[in-house]
């Protein structure tokens, strides 16, 4: 049962990161403003809310809607189906690029964006604004997470955070000696523990470096880690190429990053939460830290459509997967910290909020979402072109060599 | 099919007809797998590389249908693609190459000195990995490669240690995953060659060696060829076990890979694509030259 339940875990995981290595809107520290550089097409929020139309139709990333198919317990789609009469149809989507390739469809009425689909759905014209007073629950979200750029343009809200995680620093105690405090670790060229670092393998990579580079070389004037321009792309790359020296193997799988750590063929790099819990579970001697750079992250976001056939059982679902027992439960399922506050007290875990730090904001104004790089640069910047998504990944195969 | 023409069931009567029109006969034998192969196969191929002269749109993700040789001179004038290149074709080869020298003497035991009942029990030994899944075999070689497995504990007793992640481990790995399709064909190969050859080889005086130079080797080079075809082709195309052995490296397979999966870049991936193509073509002409696809 563990097993199936950490792979799908994992698989959720990993096709959460492969959408948020696309288009996250990015927070800049303690930024609040929506420079995503574009005008929506105008789109009006639903005003009341009727009856139910008697079935949703969703895109989710795996795990989020859970109807006990996969673990006879884990279950908060029937519950809903009981409570709303609105029956659910699951599309389950494994990247960004494929719920809005789906979304452009028309026939789903709500998806669980990532930051890097959302800005491109809103774009698109894919998602319509969401009236949050129709969403009881959504007074409970924590307050960091509302209307920020990857779910609001101009201050409207496009969108129900659901969750959000942070990609930390993990080392193995018993190797690595002293502790590190600073993702200087990862990118030391003398480290003595060449052969044994690893990285994430995505292009969405390229932001750690920029994160790390906006804290050592200031005179590079790096901001937000995912608008960079030509130069600061470039420094950012050449960090990495620096760093592949060191690197022992790139991870995208997260039961391959686990055994690894274990196995101790990996001693230190960037990892999730999840991992740590798996490792602290199999008891490998490990630690992870949010290093002192911050660094970066994902939060997802439930948007309504467009021209979404079922919106009043959109929005009941919205406010049921917020709710504080299903958002405990998805969020102990997927290994996320969840978004409503009321959630933290009914975790099975006791210590499961405290352990993905859910209330803890200054935790998470050092988190900087993953958001999709385009040529306007989301920091605002209106003097320069920034590098787009596509370069980043040619880049990222360089990278590799 | 019955030769008599006397009308009676429908079945008859079909069978009347396909008699008389050879044409007819062959269409029906012919049209679903000639199907198979000008629409799945060709099409899809064509697909590809009409695919690989568009680009996309860089906020929406939509493909632009317009012609473009960008990704052509991007693949040609980035060194880091050449790179890739010389690197999949030379893992390909150093498979072929390991492949051929354990396959040959495993095949020529298997074909000539095991007794028939062993021959049996041998193919059936050399076709058992391939019930086992791909990915189970690739990540049990990833744990014996660890740096706490099975090869550094076998090699450390005499100051050794295993290669770890990397090349030379996708090329052991590999290896072992395609070594059938190498043992096969060259089995079957020798199984054609007539044992009294090396009788009468020995009868001449011939030593081993010459024997295996001037009688075996060519009678048996096309079914070498044959399996070097399997072997080169699967390993060029590869992109799995490098991700689970291969450490930091990568293969013409991951950038396809990554741009099909994380950058949603479908004219970019067909456009590396059609490179594996084009290798396998000139291979396939290198071979043709030899002689060797006439003797198959």
């Amino acid at each position: 049962m563990r097993s199936t339940r950490l792979a799908l875990v994992a698989m959720a995981a990993v096709s959460l990161l492969a959408a948020g290595c696309g288009d996250n809107s990015s927070t800049s520290k303690g930024g609040g403003g929506t420079e995503a550089g574009f005008t929506p097409p105008k789109m009006s929020a639903m005003q009341t809310l009727g009856a139910g139309e008697g079935q949703v139709n969703l895109v989710a990333w795996a795990g989020y809607a859970e109807d006990g198919s996969n673990d006879k317990t884990v279950d908060w789609v029937h519950p809903f189906e009981k409570a709303t009469g609105c029956k659910v149809n699951t599309k389950i989507a494994g990247t960004s690029d494929e719920m809005v390739t789906l979304m452009k469809t028309g026939e789903y009425d709500a998806v669980s964006a990532s930051g890097d689909a959302s800005l491109r759905l809103i774009a698109g014209g894919s998602v319509a604004p969401v009236n949050t007073n129709l969403v009881p629950n959504y007074k409970d979200v924590f307050p960091d997470l509302k209307t920020k750029p990857w779910n609001s343009v101009n201050g409207v809200a496009y969108g129900i955070p659901h969750g959000r995680g942070a990609n930390l620093l993990m080392w193995r105690t018993d190797k690595v000696k002293p502790a590190p405090t600073s993702w200087g670790a990862v990118f030391d060229p003398n480290s003595p523990y060449k052969g044994h670092i690893t990285a994430y393998d995505s292009p969405i990579y390229i932001a750690d470096a920029a994160l790390y580079l906006s804290a050592t070389q200031p005179s590079l004037g790096i901001k937000d880690p995912y608008a960079l321009d030509q130069k600061q792309f470039d420094a950012s790359v050449n960090l990495l190429k620096q760093q592949k020296a060191n690197i022992g193997e790139y991870w995208s799988d997260y039961l391959k990053s686990q055994q690894s750590f274990k196995n101790g063929d990996t001693v230190l790099g960037t990892t999730w939460q999840v991992i740590a819990n798996g490792l602290a579970a199999d008891k490998a001697p490990v630690q992870t830290i949010l290093p002192s750079e911050g660094s970066t992250g994902w939060s997802d976001t439930w948007m309504v459509a467009a021209k979404a056939k079922h919106p009043n059982c959109a929005y009941k679902w919205m406010d049921w997967i917020i709710s504080p027992k299903a958002n405990a439960q998805v969020g102990e399922w997927f290994g996320e910290a969840p978004s409503n506050s009321k959630a933290c007290a009914l975790t099975s875990d006791k210590k499961f909020c405290d352990t993905y730090h859910a209330a803890d904001e200054p935790y998470w104004t050092k988190v900087h979402y993953w958001n999709t790089p385009i040529s306007q640069c989301l920091d605002g910047r209106k003097n320069v072109q920034c590098v787009d998504y596509a370069k980043w990944t040619q880049a990222w195969t360089q990278i590799k060599g | 099919m019955t030769v008599s023409a006397s009308p009676g069931g429908p079945v008859r009567r079909l069978a009347g007809l396909l008699h008389r029109r050879p044409s007819i006969r062959l269409a029906g034998l012919l049209s679903a797998p000639l199907l198979w192969l000008v629409v799945a196969y060709l099409g899809s191929l064509g697909a590809l590389f009409v695919t690989a002269f568009w680009t996309t749109n860089e906020f929406t993700g939509d493909v632009v249908k317009v012609f473009d040789l960008g990704n052509f001179q991007d693949l040609v004038n980035q060194s880091v693609y050449r790179t890739i290149t010389v690197r999949s074709v030379g893992v390909a080869v150093a498979v072929t190459v390991i492949d051929s020298l354990v396959a040959f003497p495993m095949a020529f035991y298997m074909a000539k000195v095991a007794s028939p009942r062993a021959q049996r029990w041998l193919v059936i030994a050399v076709l058992t990995p391939l019930w086992a899944g791909y990915l189970v075999k690739a990540y049990a070689w990833r744990i014996m490669f660890s740096g706490s497995g099975v090869l550094d504990w076998f090699l450390s007793p005499v100051g050794g240690h295993g290669p770890g992640y990397g090349l030379p481990a996708t090329i052991v790995t590999l290896a072992y995953l395609w070594l059938p399709y190498m043992i096969l064909p060259i089995y079957a190969g020798l199984e054609r060659l007539p044992g009294s050859m090396l009788d009468a080889a020995g009868d001449l005086g011939a030593h081993s060696f010459r024997t295996f130079r001037t009688v075996v080797w060519p009678l048996v080079f096309p079914a070498v060829v044959a399996g070097s075809i399997f072997t080169f082709s699967l390993s060029l195309g590869d992109y799995i076990a490098v991700k689970i052995v291969g450490g930091r490296s990568q293969l013409i397979g991951n950038v396809v890979y990554d741009n099909v999966g994380t950058a949603n870049n479908l004219p970019f991936a067909a456009a590396v694509a059609t490179v594996p193509v084009a290798i396998m073509v000139i291979y396939l002409l290198a071979v043709r030259r030899t002689g060797a696809l006439e003797n198959l």
